[in-house]
């Protein structure tokens, strides 16, 4: 199911990446020599101590930062020097964001909370909020449509951050530690749900910082102080479920 | 495409900032007082100036556009008042001799007026305007006749007693009654009524053109007993020929006048665009202050709705990293806080519109006038111009947020 090079070309393409912060007169070194392959329809799990530049990464992958060398590649394109705009775009079209702290908007329902990456993509209303509402079924909130994010549970909050990263099909799904606001068993129940969506051919990176959360993963990337230490496959996700 | 995709950004940016205004009621409706109150000030001014302008233009009608008026004085004139007062009056005999030697002109009559008690048996109306005519005064001053008949040429030559009251003095004397036929009192003379003038209004809203009695000059001077300076009415053929018409009489003047060559005209020949001219000086006065105040709080106002803005943009920084994680572009997020500057413009417009509109009767009871309709346009565009001025600065550092520093905010 993993193969590497299922289309001959992967996902995600990072070539010796580099990331330095100027703080001051001092420059910082989140990243060093990065190179990072990720097939379409694998399921990576990111970890490392806190600084030691997953975030950072996690945020170069994800289109919203930029690294100050190196090459970076998204389905065979170089986006490491597009402009802000494009950047944007691509954020939109080929990447799904899950964040630990759900990051939903909470004057809006849930329904358009999923709708706004459509609405960014130029979608008419009524596709949008066909799209929306087949996400949101897809995650079990078909119930829940109109209920605002504090009306609703972390668990189900989280399950609509899932929707809306998913409703514009994207290349790439980041989720940056998704269980770690929610009790365990509300995060085992978002990690078979993620589980799920793999299995529906997804591509998924997520940060962890918990080795049973990464387990589920099919193979486990560790940085340490802006490098990678190990790049292991695991036992294979339905060996562990935990 | 790109306008289908446009306008879908517009609809999202217009619901997210209604949904941001209704969220703090307060401090929207707080913020946007500076505007209502410049959006107040704007309408009221409008309004004022346009009934200024509607009481002028009724006003002026009644002197005629293509009529010069020969005085003793300028009507405006920055000179010493005593260097007018000694010129020689203008008389009769001048006012024959413009009638026989002025080619020019189409009519010509000499008038003079006075202020005095007019009564029908018990009944009396006082400071009615005495005008004592000549023949062709129907001519020059453009006055219509509602009811009954003119004087005659006969009865104004012969010094006839009759005479054609105002509309308000038939009003006042003769309540429910005809009043051709009948007699009223003037100085101790008693004229018979001949016909009823039209209503003309008042002039510049100072007095009533409607108070007011027409009799032939000759009966005007045997009651009042005095002999003062006449005003000559020539009336021109034509606007355009109103310079000519009042060349040629200022030659047929300055001889009947014997001015000696050289020296300046001892008389003046006054016409409307005189007092257009020094009407519209005073409305660009008006207008400027106008300007000055209403830009003044709209300023007030819109500083405001910048400070106000700031900090919605601060408060939303979190929510402005989500929009741009999932996909929002810098023009989507310039666009989105750009329409909610407007929005809480546009509020304070309309609030202040609804508060103006009544205020406008006000101003109708000093200038009758009412709210002209390109106000409301022009208030409602203002305020939008003030939001996009005051709503581009927050609305730009919210756009060039960075996503990741922005998601980062708690």
């Amino acid at each position: 199911m993993a193969d590497t090079q299922k289309n001959g070309i992967p996902v995600i393409h990072l070539s010796n990446i580099n990331r330095v912060y100027e703080m001051g007169a001092e420059q910082v070194h989140a990243l060093e020599g990065i190179s990072l392959q990720v097939a379409r329809n694998e399921y990576v799990a990111v970890m490392g101590p806190s600084g030691s530049g997953k975030s950072t990464l996690m945020n170069i992958v994800g289109c919203l930062d930029t690294p100050t060398s190196g090459l970076y590649e998204l389905n065979g394109i170089n986006v490491s020097e597009m402009n802000d705009n494009e950047l944007a775009r691509v954020r939109n079209k080929e990447i799904g964001f899950v964040f630990q702290t759900f990051n939903l908007l909470p004057r809006s329902d849930a329904l358009h909370n999923v709708e706004l990456p459509l609405v960014y993509g130029g979608v008419p209303r009524d596709v949008r909020r066909k799209l929306a509402r087949e996400a949101l079924e897809h995650v079990g909130l078909g119930d829940r449509m109109h209920h605002k994010p504090n009306e609703l549970s972390g668990g189900q909050r989280q399950r609509v951050a899932i929707a809306r990263a998913l409703v514009n099909k994207p290349s790439l799904m980041l989720a940056d530690e998704p269980t770690g606001n929610l009790d365990t068993k509300t995060g085992d129940e978002i990690m078979g749900l993620i589980q799920e969506l793999h299995k529906l051919g997804n591509t998924i990176i997520m940060v962890t910082h918990e080795e049973y959360i990464a387990d589920h993963a099919h193979r486990i990337v560790r940085l340490r102080d802006g490098k990678i230490e190990t790049d292991e496959k695991t036992q294979n996700g339905k060996a562990h479920s935990h | 495409m790109a306008i289908a995709y446009f306008l879908v950004e517009l609809r999202e940016g217009l619901a997210i900032s209604l949904k941001a205004l209704r969220a703090n009621k307060m401090r929207s409706i707080l913020t946007t007082l500076g505007i209502i109150i410049g959006i107040v000030s704007v309408t009221l001014m409008a309004t004022a100036i346009a009934g200024l302008d509607q009481a002028f233009e009724k006003s002026i009608s009644t002197l005629g556009a293509d009529v010069l008026y020969v005085d003793k004085y300028p009507w405006f004139s920055h000179d010493d008042w005593w260097t007018f007062r000694n010129r020689k009056d203008i008389t009769l005999a001048q006012e024959k001799v413009l009638e026989q030697q002025s080619t020019l002109a189409q009519a010509v009559s000499a008038g003079i007026g006075w202020v005095a008690t007019v009564k029908h048996r018990e009944k009396s109306t006082e400071n009615v305007f005495v005008n004592g005519v000549t023949a062709d005064y129907m001519a020059t001053s453009g006055t219509t006749i509602l009811q009954g008949r003119n004087m005659t040429e006969a009865e104004i030559d012969g010094s006839r007693p009759v005479c054609v009251i105002g509309f308000d003095v038939s009003a006042n004397l003769f309540p429910g009654e005809d009043p051709i036929g009948k007699s009223v009192k003037i100085a101790g003379h008693t004229y018979r009524v001949v016909g009823v003038f039209d209503k003309e209004g008042s002039f510049l809203g100072l007095f009533s053109l409607d108070n007011r009695v027409v009799i032939p000059l000759g009966e005007f001077t045997r009651s009042f007993g005095v002999k003062r300076s006449l005003q000559i009415s020539v009336k021109a053929p034509s606007v355009q020929e109103l310079d000519d018409t009042k060349e040629e009489i200022r030659g047929i003047l300055r001889k009947a006048r014997k001015v000696s060559p050289g020296a300046p005209d001892d008389f003046a020949i006054n016409q409307q665009e005189m007092l257009t001219n020094t009407f519209n000086g005073i409305g660009v006065v008006v207008a400027a202050i106008g300007i000055f105040i209403t830009g003044l709080s709209l300023f007030v106002g819109g500083i405001g709705i910048m400070n106000i803005m700031f900090v919605s943009v601060t408060e939303r920084t979190k929510e402005i990293g989500i929009r741009k994680a999932i996909g929002a572009r810098r023009r989507t997020i310039l666009l989105q806080f750009l329409l909610e500057a407007v929005a809480l413009c546009l509020l304070g417009g309309i609030i202040g519109l609804i508060i103006a509109f009544p205020l406008t009767f006000l101003v109708d009871q000093i200038l009758p006038t009412s709210m002209p309709f390109a106000v409301v346009g022009i208030a409602l565009l203002v305020s939008i111009l003030v939001g996009v001025v005051s709503g581009l600065l927050p609305a730009y550092r919210a756009a060039k947020l960075d996503p990741v520093e922005a998601l980062r905010y708690e």
